[in-house]
């Protein structure tokens, strides 16, 4: 049994050294650089060769919530360029809808239909959690996205950001900023104080300034939105009147923290943001206001799905990776963006 | 409750409030509103969901017109629905609810607290059944007070309810989805009757309950005469302030049931539930028929108009379109189902 195992691990690895061999001598089919080119994946030579080609046609089943910022307009779209990239995948885009009700009703077609695999990125992932484990139960994988299950065998893959680890980067990152200042006021404007994943980016910042002696003094909750952030900022000023620094998890709800700061005319801090949006990036490379960093949380999660999703209908696996099935769990990281090392980030940061 | 109880309807709406209810005076008996014009009012609506049927059939087959998708749009249909014939009788006893969404996540809330819950396996899981039932009925009984013997216009009372419920929600579940693990319960709501969910056979059982009150019993003709006009309804001795009250309670308790559905279903307690419910069941209820000024109300074309809803989203899903364009698309529909319905009403009174 072992034996078999690690023989089809080894025949899988030398199949794909071969196929990789020619995939790089002749094209593929299948034209992945339409559309984004930077949602290929991370080695191209890796990624181009084997998996990207043309197999059966996969009819992958996706939802996610109402596409009510920034990031999450970019998870569907950036999906949705995936997928058009692969002429083997049919996607099936289900309306955004920010309703658990009505998000089980969607997966419950996509069971009916009897799609291959089924992406979801969950309103409220406790609440989806019945329905996906009936998904699997049906023997469709499902690829979690971003909120978690409660249930680990709801869930084929789950691919997700690092909240935590957010909050540590920017933690970590305020902590050298304000070297030496223990005295320092650290103020925080988080997202949606609901869901886990801003109590999870809370825990890490708290965390993380812990370390070097600091508190989050000034604390204020919005919900991703523009007017949200806004409103929120505002509060905020009013209360602390001189800080430091302040983190704001989301870079599409710090379109109104910037305006809020901008109209009540402070500067005295510095501002590091979050998710990594374009337009803050480019603010940071122009480094001519108060944000200085934003932490990266990629809105490129689904796109990455689809490739999973495709690869499990088709049984393939990872081309970077030794082992023959496709990995239970995929983390990505949270790096921090400055303005020395912002043009990596660029191309692949969101509109808001 | 005679006769003249017409044309003063409220001075809210003009044109449709004054042009039905001549009608609705003589058929003081609820059986010509069955019989009578109330058929030809729902052939608009049954039309218009026989074409989103017949939509659906062509567009997407044999996945639309399929047993299991049936029940997909049923099991979907079936929280706001039973929210949808608790507004009717409300906004046809003259009121509005704006704070349903808000009572069935308080609601939720309340009966999937860790008290709760281990009252529940201690006990018995009607426990949770009863809890989430009589928050809806006490959030009712707030709503009911104020309106019938406060004097606080329906629309204000129900708002200040909408922001309050969903903030001792949220206060209660520390902003957290509350995850249930009571094992009677699912068994109970996951149960099936000849392939039926329970959630589903409820939401049948409230619509016929539901009827039955609104067309057969005393209660319901007080509902009309109270909705229609407060002052006549007062003169012919029904206590319309008791009266008012007892439709918010009513309303409460299906935002409870309609709780537990969505319990059930998600497996979870969230202050989150119920987002715009006071939005679907009113548009759902004003396409069925009712009359938003009060007077009128029919609970089958309620759930016509709930099931015009449900079915439209499905069709949207089975056809893969594009979120804005739903939106648009849905819309435009509204407005043809109510198009179509006012002009059979129109051709049957005339009749």
């Amino acid at each position: 049994m072992r034996t078999t195992t690690a023989l089809r691990g080894r025949l899988a690895v030398a199949a794909t050294a071969g196929l990789l061999v020619v995939g790089l001598a002749a094209c593929t089919g299948n034209d992945t650089s339409s559309g984004n080119d930077n949602l290929r994946g991370g080695t191209d030579g890796a990624a181009e060769g084997s998996n990207d080609e043309e197999g059966d046609t996969v009819v992958i089943g996706f939802s996610a919530p109402a596409a009510d910022h920034g990031w999450m307009a970019s998870i569907t779209e950036s999906a949705q360029v995936v997928a058009d990239s692969y002429g083997d995948v049919e996607l099936r885009i289900a309306e955004g809808t920010n309703e658990v009700n009505l998000q089980i009703s969607q997966v419950e077609t996509f069971i009916n239909d009897g799609v291959d695999a089924i992406v979801l990125l969950p309103f409220d992932g406790a609440a989806l959690t019945p329905i996906a484990l009936e998904a699997m139960e049906a023997g469709i994988p499902v690829i979690n996205v971003d909120r978690e299950f409660n249930d680990p065998n709801a869930a084929r893959v789950t691919i997700l950001g690092d909240n935590y680890g957010m909050g540590v980067s920017a933690g970590q990152y305020i902590c050298s900023e304000l070297e030496g200042r223990a005295d320092a006021v650290v103020a925080e404007i988080a997202g949606i104080d609901s869901l886990p994943l801003t109590q999870d980016r809370s825990e890490g910042f708290a965390e993380a300034l812990a370390e070097c002696g600091l508190e989050v003094s000034n604390r204020v909750a919005a919900d991703f939105t523009v007017e949200g952030g806004e409103r929120a900022a505002s509060n905020l000023l009013q209360a602390a009147p001189e800080i430091d620094a302040i983190w704001n998890h989301d870079d599409d709800q710090g379109v109104g923290v910037l305006a809020a700061i901008e109209n009540a005319g402070r500067d005295e801090f510095f501002l590091v943001g979050g998710a990594g949006s374009a337009n803050a990036m480019r603010s940071i490379q122009a480094g001519d206001g108060v944000l200085r960093a934003t932490v990266v949380y990629p809105s490129t999660q689904a796109a990455d799905a689809i490739r999973v999703a495709r690869l499990l209908a088709q049984d393939k696996a990872m081309a970077d990776l030794v082992e023959v099935e496709v990995p239970r769990q995929i983390q990505l990281f949270a790096p921090v963006v400055t303005a020395d090392n912002v043009e990596l980030y660029l191309d692949t940061a969101f509109e808001s | 409750m005679t006769e003249s109880s017409t044309g003063v309807a409220a001075p809210l709406t003009k044109a449709p409030a004054a042009d039905p209810p001549p009608s609705r005076g003589r058929s003081t008996s609820p059986l010509a509103a069955l019989t009578g014009s109330g058929v030809g009012r729902n052939l608009g609506l049954v039309v218009a969901l026989l074409i989103l049927c017949g939509v659906g059939a062509a567009t997407a087959g044999e996945r639309f017109a399929d047993l299991d998708n049936a029940l997909t749009i049923l099991r979907l249909a079936a929280a706001v629905g039973v929210v949808s014939i608790g507004m009717t009788f409300v906004i046809t006893g003259g009121g509005i609810d704006l704070s349903v969404g808000a009572i069935l996540a308080l609601s939720s809330v309340w009966c999937t607290t860790v008290a709760t819950q281990t009252m529940a396996n201690d006990v018995h899981w009607v426990t949770m059944v009863i809890a989430a039932v009589a928050v809806g009925a006490g959030c009712g009984l707030v709503n009911g007070v104020l309106i019938a013997y406060g004097g606080v216009v329906p629309f204000i009372a129900t708002l200040a309810m909408l922001a309050s419920a969903r903030g001792l929600a949220e206060i209660l579940s520390n902003r957290r989805t509350q995850i249930v693990d009571v094992p009677g319960f699912d068994a109970f709501f996951g149960a099936e009757v000849l392939g039926v969910e329970v959630p589903v056979l409820l939401f049948v059982l409230v619509a016929i309950i539901g009827w039955v009150l609104l067309n057969r019993t005393t209660f319901g003709r007080r509902t009309v005469a109270v909705g229609g006009n407060p002052e006549a309804a007062r003169l012919a001795g029904i206590n319309v302030k008791r009266h008012t009250l007892m439709l918010y309670v009513l309303l409460g308790v299906c935002c409870g049931i309609a709780a537990l559905m969505l319990i059930a279903r998600t497996s979870t307690g969230s202050s989150t539930h119920g987002m715009l419910y006071e939005l679907d069941a009113i548009a759902a209820v004003v396409i069925g028929g009712t009359l938003l000024a009060g007077g009128r109300g029919t609970i089958v074309g309620t759930v016509l108009g709930v099931l015009i809803f449900t079915t439209l989203t499905n069709v949207f899903t089975l056809n893969n379109r594009s979120i804005s364009e739903q939106a648009l698309l849905k819309g435009a529909i509204i407005v043809v189902a109510v198009l179509l319905q006012q002009r059979f009403a129109r051709r049957s009174d005339s009749s």
